[in-house]
């Protein structure tokens, strides 16, 4: 089974150069990702079939390539099978919708030989088994979507874009090295041999700091998360998709793989930090989502959001299984891992309708786009599903993740520690309120970009997407929706993951009456997405059946309400900045620092009044600027020394080298 | 070993060190060379010595390719090359001869506290055989730091060089491998280093390094 795995992963690696011969040839970018394709979906199935069929098996390889003395080591347990399930279904779906995108892209060459190397490197790290092919993938993943990310360079934005993504990629990595460095000191780079050394406490919570710094910075946790919604939307649309939808689980999996299982016992406060990190990341994320127009970095911003909730989940579960209370630290990491599978469906589903929206207007500004329900219908029906899922709305995906999640905060009040006890509801708190501005921001997105009226000429004249991504969009929209019809199925295949990583299982859910999933007991909380589905499409019918049939079936075209100016613009429409206007007054003065600055003429001036806002990243006026400023101020009085003359040079040497015999000579 | 024998080996090592001594106060370029000639030759004796007192054949052909190499053929392709330069009428002194010479005796004093405090177990020659060539080396050093000329540098480099030979013949068991290519490096050393001495002058008209500097828009 893991021969198959490594033998797809090394077709995609062969690919890459490939990729080079074929982004001279017409036909190059179909056969490129088409074996892509092939690749990718025969490293799920495979994924799938062991996470189903032989969960506990956790077959391994030793490769003799990387470090002489260590060779490269593989295993195959079920963690590492359902995040590839997770990164291959994405990469899927991606390489699918890349068949018909690439040629909406203007220069689509330039992604080909990286493309297929990006998957190959998130196959690795999620496959690898020791930290050296742990770390040389990751690395090697950062730099082949920096490429990608920097794919239209001419943009001065992109370039500034792709710049802050390669310095936080490389303190993710340093991060990384660090810890692993730590783990190993007493055992060496193999994973099975740190698992069976035994760090001490103090050891073990400094490494714990440095994989949140580490994977954190990676996925995306506030305040590391400045690069994502540059870098992010810079990328071409599918791969945008895979790095918000695939890479931040990636990221999500370094941090459970090495807090979950390479770490021995967890201490309550990993979990006390975990979660003051995850609750604030989601707020502010989806915060930072609300105040944007741009589509593709409002899906970004999104990203963050879902980040900090599985985070939270993920502290949840340290929590809980630092206290012993193992079975609802079981249902916390289920349903943060659920939340991993269902966020990587409905992000790439959004980033691949925000790209056809792309390739047929050319705008990512929410401004300029408007009624494309009518020009691009399929599309519009594929991201409806999309937002409604990731808005957590039942009967879908998204809602079956967040509420498991909030089922174990509810049962916070059993843990003994009274901190826990104090911070969980809190940021139980946070999570419901990014609950609800996700809602609204999802509202926003779909309500500006695809009703209404078209705000611009080319939202007018925009046209319906190709097959193959309509395909791609259609296909993950049925994930999203059996995912949420059907979640007991998904938390059963979870059972074996959360065995080996926090040592217990949730209830079986298959074969309880009706489908229903009942996260701990039936007399506390059960769900039913079936029923619930059945009875909206019921309502929804037999409502829409009743008007169309007892009222009038006619469909009659006639003037808005105007407010009594006829001819209306489509610009007085609900724009994206006014939508959010109320939460920007309510939010913006404290967390963005927002200024609204109205200048209003005196009545007999023929100069037209203006509204001007002003949003300040505080983030990155109170962390990332100093340390830019701090770095430039040091390099500046250091770049001396490039310019000394060589006998200063030499001198130096022998400063230094005297000072050391006296350090040894005293 | 006799005392007679531990005696005349830290005679030669002392001597050598009084030799670097030597060149840190010569301001003319051909005296310095000069001195140079006595530095080889002395560790030549020096390695001779060695060679006799641990009755190591091999260390013999180190002592021959000091005194061919460094005792002859390398001063006399650098007095030739000053010649060719016309730079034999130049003085130089960078820091005052009194301060170098205080500078070099505190170095001496230091690499003695040093090596005594670190090989307290080694045996008495090999101790005071390494604290010799650690002063050798660091007073290499002071020469290349002192001096503005490129040839000094030269010959401070290659004075630094010869007490690594010494160090390294006064620990036992040294194979001759080694001691070859550390003597062919050094002659690659001195061959680039003529090389680029030329070129300098060709560009420059001068082998003061402060021409680099001016040349750079340096200040001093």
């Amino acid at each position: 089974m893991i021969a198959v795995a490594l033998w797809s992963v090394a077709a995609l690696l062969a690919l890459a150069p490939a990729g080079i011969v074929l982004s001279t040839r017409p036909r190059g970018s179909i056969i490129l990702y088409g074996g892509c394709l092939i690749a990718t979906s025969t490293l799920c199935v495979t994924a799938l079939s062991g996470l189903l069929f032989f969960p506990h098996l956790a077959p391994s390889a030793t490769l003799p390539i990387g470090l002489p003395w260590l060779g490269a080591h593989f295993r195959l347990d079920a963690l590492s099978a359902f995040f590839l399930v997770v990164v291959n279904l994405g990469g899927t779906a991606a390489s699918l919708f890349a068949l018909g995108y690439f040629r909406h892209e203007d220069s689509p060459g330039r992604v080909l030989p990286f493309y297929p190397a990006y998957l190959a490197a998130m196959n690795v790290v999620v496959l690898a088994n020791d930290a050296f092919s742990f770390l040389v993938a990751w690395e090697f993943m950062s730099l082949t979507s920096w490429a990608m990310v920097v794919s239209h360079h001419r943009e001065a934005e992109n370039v500034r874009a792709g710049y802050i993504y390669l310095l936080m990629a490389s303190f993710g990595t340093l991060a990384l090295l660090l810890a692993f460095g730590l783990l190993a000191s007493g055992a060496g780079y193999d994973f099975d041999a740190i698992r069976a050394s035994h760090p001490s406490a103090a050891l073990s919570g400094v490494v714990v700091i440095l994989v949140l710094l580490g994977a954190g910075s990676k996925a995306g946790l506030v305040p590391l998360h400045a690069w994502l919604p540059l870098a992010h939307p810079a990328a071409p649309s599918h791969v945008s998709a895979l790095m918000s939808g695939v890479m931040t689980k990636v990221a999500v999996y370094g941090f459970v793989r090495i807090v979950f299982d390479l770490v021995p016992e967890p201490v309550w406060w990993w979990s006390m930090m975990v979660l003051l990190v995850g609750g604030p990341t989601a707020t502010l994320g989806v915060l930072y989502a609300l105040m944007q127009r741009d589509i593709k970095r409002v899906l970004a911003y999104s990203t963050i959001e879902n980040i900090g909730i599985i985070f939270t989940g993920l502290g949840l579960a340290l929590a809980f299984k630092a206290e012993g209370l193992d079975w609802v630290a079981a249902l916390a990491f289920t349903a943060a891992m659920l939340h991993v599978f269902n966020h990587a469906l409905f992000k790439s589903l959004l980033f691949f309708g925000a790209g056809a929206v792309l390739g047929a207007t050319g705008e990512r500004d929410m401004e300029k786009l408007g009624g494309l329900i009518h020009r691009m219908p399929k599309t519009a029906f594929a991201m409806l599903v999309g937002c409604v899922a990731i808005s957590a709305l039942p009967p879908f995906n998204g809602f079956v993740s967040e509420w498991l999640t909030f089922q174990a905060i509810l049962l916070s009040p059993q843990l003994p520690s009274w901190g826990l006890k104090l911070v969980i509801p809190a940021v139980g708190g946070l999570l419901a309120l990014a609950a609800a501005f996700a809602a609204a921001c999802f509202v926003k997105l779909y309500g500006i970009s695809f009703l209404g009226r078209p705000r611009s000429d080319v939202a007018a004249s925009a046209h319906e997407t190709d097959r193959f991504s309509l395909t791609a969009m259609f296909a993950l929209a049925a994930f999203c929706l059996i995912a949420g019809i059907l979640p007991g199925l998904f938390i059963d295949a979870l059972a074996p993951v959360s065995k080996d990583m926090v040592g217990n299982i949730m209830p079986h859910q298959v074969g309880l009456q009706w489908l229903t999933i009942v996260p701990i007991a039936e007399s506390r909380s059960s769900y039913n997405g079936l029923l619930v589905f059945l009875f909206a499409a019921l309502c929804g019918t037999t409502a829409a059946t009743a008007i169309h049939r007892l009222a009038s079936d006619r469909l009659r075209r006639a003037p808005a309400w105007d407010c009594g100016y006829p001819d209306a613009d489509p610009a007085i429409q609900y724009s994206a900045s006014s939508f959010s206007q109320p939460i920007r007054r309510v939010f913006g003065s404290v967390i963005f620092g927002a200024r609204e600055i109205g200048e209003m003429p005196p009545p007999s001036s023929p100069l037209p009044a203006r509204l001007q806002v002003e949003l300040h990243d505080l983030i990155w006026d109170g962390l990332y600027a100093p340390i830019a400023k701090a770095i430039g101020f040091a390099t500046d009085r250091i770049n001396i020394l490039q310019f000394f003359s060589i006998r200063r040079y030499l001198t130096l040497v022998f400063v230094a080298l005297v000072v050391l015999l006296l350090v040894v000579a005293l | 070993m006799s005392s007679l024998q531990f005696d005349i080996a830290h005679l030669l090592a002392g001597s050598l060190v009084l030799a670097s001594f030597m060149m840190l106060y010569q301001d003319r370029l051909y005296a310095l060379l000069n001195v140079y000639v006595l530095h080889a030759g002395v560790l030549a004796l020096s390695v001779g010595w060695q060679a006799y007192v641990q009755q190591a054949p091999h260390l013999y052909i180190t002592a021959l390719i000091a005194l061919v190499f460094k005792a002859i053929i390398i001063p006399v392709a650098l007095h030739r090359i000053i010649k060719r330069l016309g730079i034999h009428r130049e003085i130089e002194n960078v820091i005052g001869i009194g301060l170098t010479m205080m500078a070099g005796i505190g170095l001496v004093a230091l690499s003695m506290v040093v090596m005594l405090r670190v090989t307290p177990g080694a045996d008495a020659l090999a101790r005071e055989d390494l604290a010799f060539a650690l002063s050798v080396v660091l007073l290499g050093l002071l020469i290349m730091v002192t001096r503005r000329n490129a040839v000094s540098q030269v010959v401070g480099f290659m004075s630094l060089e010869n007490g690594l030979v010494l160090a390294a013949t006064g620990a036992k068991g040294m194979p001759l491998v080694v001691e070859i290519s550390v003597a062919f490096s050094v002659l690659i050393a001195f061959i680039v280093i003529g090389i680029f001495l030329f070129r300098i002058r060709e560009r420059f008209d001068s082998v003061d390094v402060q021409a680099l500097d001016r040349f750079r828009g340096e200040r001093r």
